[in-house]
């Protein structure tokens, strides 16, 4: 009887252990902030978007400035509208939607050298 | 109830009766004038500008629209600040004559900068612009150099401020786009509505190859030239007046 009771004891233990050297590890890095802005859905289902956002942007962007689609659905200008913060204008800075998800998973992201980060100011509607 | 033929024929006959009621010159639907999104650009159209020198008045309005269009800022260094369109003055030693126009990428036909750019970067849209995918340049400059309009600038420093259709960066080539993104939404280049609007009206834009189009009728009933016409390279942009 004794040695199942420490035999569980024991387990527990183990497992605690694991749990705190996980909560550890994950304090170790900021969790990244995703605050949706703006919109009810986005382009695609959310799993979707996740792992596949980048082949969706490089694909419209050499169909847009190649051939000269210029479909908005796809485009990095559709997705700083809808994600750029509410309170900077821009999708990069400490709680950006996209600076603060690439600087927890460490992957470097190109766009915004060239491209800005910022939401467009509204224009008038075209007539 | 289904409709049959005679009746479907007749509900045609009573839609258009109804339309050319409409007052002359509206539409029900409008002329397709710009591409849709959903459209590819096409080798049928050639875009292109038509320059009347004698009109172009000593204004820089066109510079100023398109460095303003295009976000493109300088830092005060004028031999190394990116540069897209510039006004040149032409004077004549001898007789003292003096003209000025404005030279840009001219958006040749069979553009150097393409054939010499190793990564495929600098390229022709079906179109017929010359633009620089900045994706894949590499800032070897090679295109500077082939360039015989001297045209294309390279960016030295990094750029913030951006305009969101038109993206610029540090360590890649550019030049004039023909507004590419005005264009595609139907409109003219920014220099071109500048200088109808502020300097001399000078300058035409269309599709050189729309027999229907202001600059086609003028190719072809006046007399016009390239610059560097000696290369061959069929510009896009053709100058009068020279």
């Amino acid at each position: 009887m004794m040695r199942v009771a420490a035999g569980i004891i024991a387990a527990l233990l183990v497992l605690a252990g694991f749990a705190y050297a996980e909560e550890k590890r994950a304090r170790r890095v900021t969790v990244p902030t995703v605050k949706i802005e703006k919109g009810e859905a986005c382009v695609a289902p959310t799993a979707e978007m996740r792992r596949d956002h980048m082949k969706m942007l490089l694909h419209q962007r050499d169909r847009t400035l190649r051939q000269g689609f210029r479909e908005p659905r796809f485009s990095l200008k559709n997705c700083i509208e809808c994600h750029a913060s509410r309170e900077t204008g821009s999708v990069l800075g400490k709680d950006g939607f996209c600076s603060s998800c690439h600087a927890y998973a460490a992957v470097s992201m190109d766009c915004f050298e060239c491209h800005t980060p910022q939401r467009q100011a509204r224009t008038a509607a075209r007539p | 109830m289904n409709p049959d033929r005679r009746q479907f024929l007749g509900w045609g006959a009573a839609a258009a009766a109804a339309s050319a009621a409409l007052a002359p010159g509206f539409r029900l639907i409008e002329l397709a004038q710009a591409r849709s999104p959903r459209e590819a650009a096409s080798v049928l159209q050639r875009w292109g500008l038509l320059i009347d020198i004698t009109k172009c008045a000593d204004c820089d309005a066109c510079v100023t629209a398109c460095h303003e269009e295009n976000g493109v800022t300088g830092h005060g260094r004028p031999e190394t600040d990116a540069q897209w369109i510039r006004k040149v003055n032409l004077r004549d030693k001898r007789t003292g004559y003096a003209q000025t126009l404005p030279l840009m990428c001219q958006h040749c036909g069979h553009p150097p900068c393409v054939d010499v750019c190793p990564t495929g970067a600098s390229f022709r849209r079906d179109d017929g612009i010359v633009l620089v995918d900045k994706h894949t340049c590499i800032g070897c400059r090679y295109c500077v150099l082939a360039c015989p309009y001297g045209a294309r600038s390279f960016v030295h420093e990094a750029v913030s401020g951006q305009k969101a259709d038109v993206p610029r960066g540090k360590g890649t080539v550019e030049s004039c786009t023909l507004c590419v993104h005005r264009v595609d939404r139907g409109e003219t280049p920014a220099c071109v509505e500048a200088c109808n609007r502020d300097g001399g009206k000078a300058m035409v834009f269309g599709d050189l190859n729309d027999a229907s189009a202001e600059i086609h009728r003028r190719l072809r009933s006046e007399t016009s030239s390239q610059i560097r016409a000696d290369l061959a390279l069929n510009t896009g942009v053709r100058y009068q007046g020279l």
